[in-house]
């Protein structure tokens, strides 16, 4: 009967492997290009509006200048070469102070998600010290690191480091223990538990802390520079507004607002990659 | 491997006063034995499964598996949970490899073999969230059969699956144990279920859970449901249901 009942269900096989491809491609190609162009049409009907209203003289440019003035300082900026200086010192400020906060949250967040000892050693303290803005610090950092880089790089660590350290606490400790058991029957090692279990389990929660991360760091950058510095973006925006030139204030927010964006995107484009094993909803 | 399982007293701690779950349990299991434990909810079936595991030790009485004590969970006692608990981020091969290393000729070897028992040809780099439950729950089985345990111990691993999946893994499962021998524990409520599987059925009561009766049935396999012996064995291990007074529990059996 048995024999009879397995040849019986192979059907049953078939059809389940016929459906595995449809499962895998959910969205075409068409259906992200369309989804593109949706975002791309309130953005370009600001850009017209603004246009024709500076074009026609109804505001002054010192106070908005038009898109194509913008264009033109940004083309200036690029052919100068001063736009890329002053961005290159700003993305290694940024990336500095990130690396600096960011590894250190993630070993923080680690060390303390492992063990309720350290939490209880740790972790008020750190949360005391997550509740102080960034722009009450500044001043002490000022004091005590001068002007100079060593100031803005701890500055914007002590952004970089928050996000990425709750987050991954929070994501070890919401492990599921069921799987636990399973690691205590298969006899996994304290290393193969940490892993095969812990580490996956705890990705989405890591790679939005790094993100938020990312996010709290550049955000950093621009006090820091604004702060007073010599160069940079946010030197070149400060300085510009001296003069007046309201059009490279807008370049620097522009480049600003595209770093931030690129840097985000390319963390998302991790946590595709990484998390495809995840089964959750992806919004219709 | 033979089996012995005494288990005096195992309690719960509700607030102050400790509810017993489990009496006075005794089980010999020989050498390639398929013992299905059958019970109402609540009667410590899933306990003394996760005792015979050594997930449980906070309990009064010893285990042993082929002469030695369990004092924690291991290799020796594979363990299928009711629902397929595969790790939602590796593949079906790397579920069931597991800790054990893919690299590693032998253990690939083992690895195709199973995912061939199993029937999962073709499936072997589909993530569990693209498996139907059934398909999960034989990744699960592979699992726990690739460390070649000395038991394999089941928690109403069909439980939650639809009466044809079901059906065809329970062939599935005995077409392993007539292959490998393996000495398998089964915990159901499914009176069908116990009856086609175990050369035993333990029929277990509540309040405090304990073996109310140990049913040989001497049915050659493959087991035909509908054959005249089949229905008097189930006839037979439904009356002792009743005898047990515990009736209200026992809804929701088919019975």
């Amino acid at each position: 009967m048995a024999k009879t009942t397995i040849t019986a269900e192979q059907p049953k096989f078939r059809k389940e492997s016929v459906r595995r491809p449809t499962v895998l491609k959910d969205d075409g190609f068409k259906e992200s290009l369309k989804r593109r162009v949706a975002g791309l049409i309130l953005p370009f009907l600001l850009f017209a509006i603004w246009q024709i209203i500076g074009s026609l003289g109804f505001v002054s440019k010192t106070v908005l200048p038009t898109p194509s003035d913008i264009v033109m300082a940004f083309k200036n900026l690029v052919v100068s070469g001063e736009l890329f200086t002053h961005l290159k010192i700003s993305v290694l400020r940024a990336a500095a102070g990130f690396i600096l906060g960011a590894g250190l949250g993630l070993a923080a967040g680690i060390a303390v998600g492992f063990s309720t000892k350290t939490e209880g050693v740790l972790d008020p303290s750190l949360q005391m010290l997550r509740t102080i803005p960034h722009l009450a610090v500044a001043p002490l950092f000022i004091l005590w690191f001068g002007f100079g880089e060593a100031s803005k790089i701890l500055l914007i660590a002590k952004s970089a480091f928050f996000p990425i350290y709750v987050n991954t606490f929070l994501g070890i400790r919401e492990v599921d223990a069921r799987l636990f058991d399973v690691a205590r029957i298969l006899d996994f090692s304290k290393w193969k538990q940490i892993k095969l279990l812990i580490l996956p389990s705890a990705l989405p929660n890591i790679l939005l802390g790094i993100r938020l991360s990312l996010g709290a760091a550049w955000l950093a950058l621009v006090v820091a520079e604004l702060m007073g510095s010599t160069e940079g973006v946010g030197y070149m925006m400060m300085d510009a507004r001296q003069f007046s030139n309201t059009d490279i204030v807008f370049v620097g927010i522009i480049i600003f607002a595209a770093v931030g964006k690129l840097t985000d995107s390319f963390v998302r484009l991790l946590e595709t990659r990484l998390l495809k094993w995840q089964d959750t909803y992806n919004g219709r | 491997m033979t089996v012995h399982i005494r288990v005096r007293e195992k309690s719960f701690k509700k607030g102050q006063t400790a509810v017993q779950v489990l009496r006075d349990i005794r089980l010999e299991l020989e050498d390639g034995d398929f013992i299905t434990i059958i019970g109402p909810s609540g009667c410590g079936k899933s306990t003394l499964l996760k005792i015979i595991a050594g997930l449980d030790t906070d309990y009064e009485g010893t285990v042993e598996i082929g002469g030695l004590p369990v004092v924690g969970p291991g290799t020796d006692q594979g363990f299928v949970f009711q629902e397929h608990r595969l790790f939602p981020w590796l593949t079906v091969e790397e579920n069931i490899a597991a800790n054990l290393s893919l690299k590693d000729p032998e253990i690939r070897k083992r690895v195709d073999e199973l995912i061939h028992i199993v029937r999962l040809k073709g499936f072997e780099k589909a993530y569990p969230k693209e498996l139907s439950g059934g398909m999960s729950q034989r990744v699960a089985i592979a699992r726990a059969l690739l460390r070649e345990p000395k038991i394999l111990l089941l928690d109403e691993p069909f439980g939650a699956l639809d009466a044809f999946t079901r059906k065809h893994l329970q062939d599935v499962l005995l077409e392993i144990w007539r292959k490998k021998r393996i000495t398998m524990v089964l915990v159901t409520h499914d009176l069908d279920e116990s009856i086609y599987l175990g050369n035993q059925v333990v029929i277990m009561k509540t309040k405090p859970g304990s073996i109310s009766r140990i049913i040989p049935i001497e049915l050659p396999f493959p087991r035909q449901r509908a054959h005249p012996l089949f229905q008097e064995m189930r006839q037979k291990v439904l009356k002792e249901f009743e005898t047990a007074d515990e009736l209200p529990l026992i809804e929701g059996l088919g019975i």
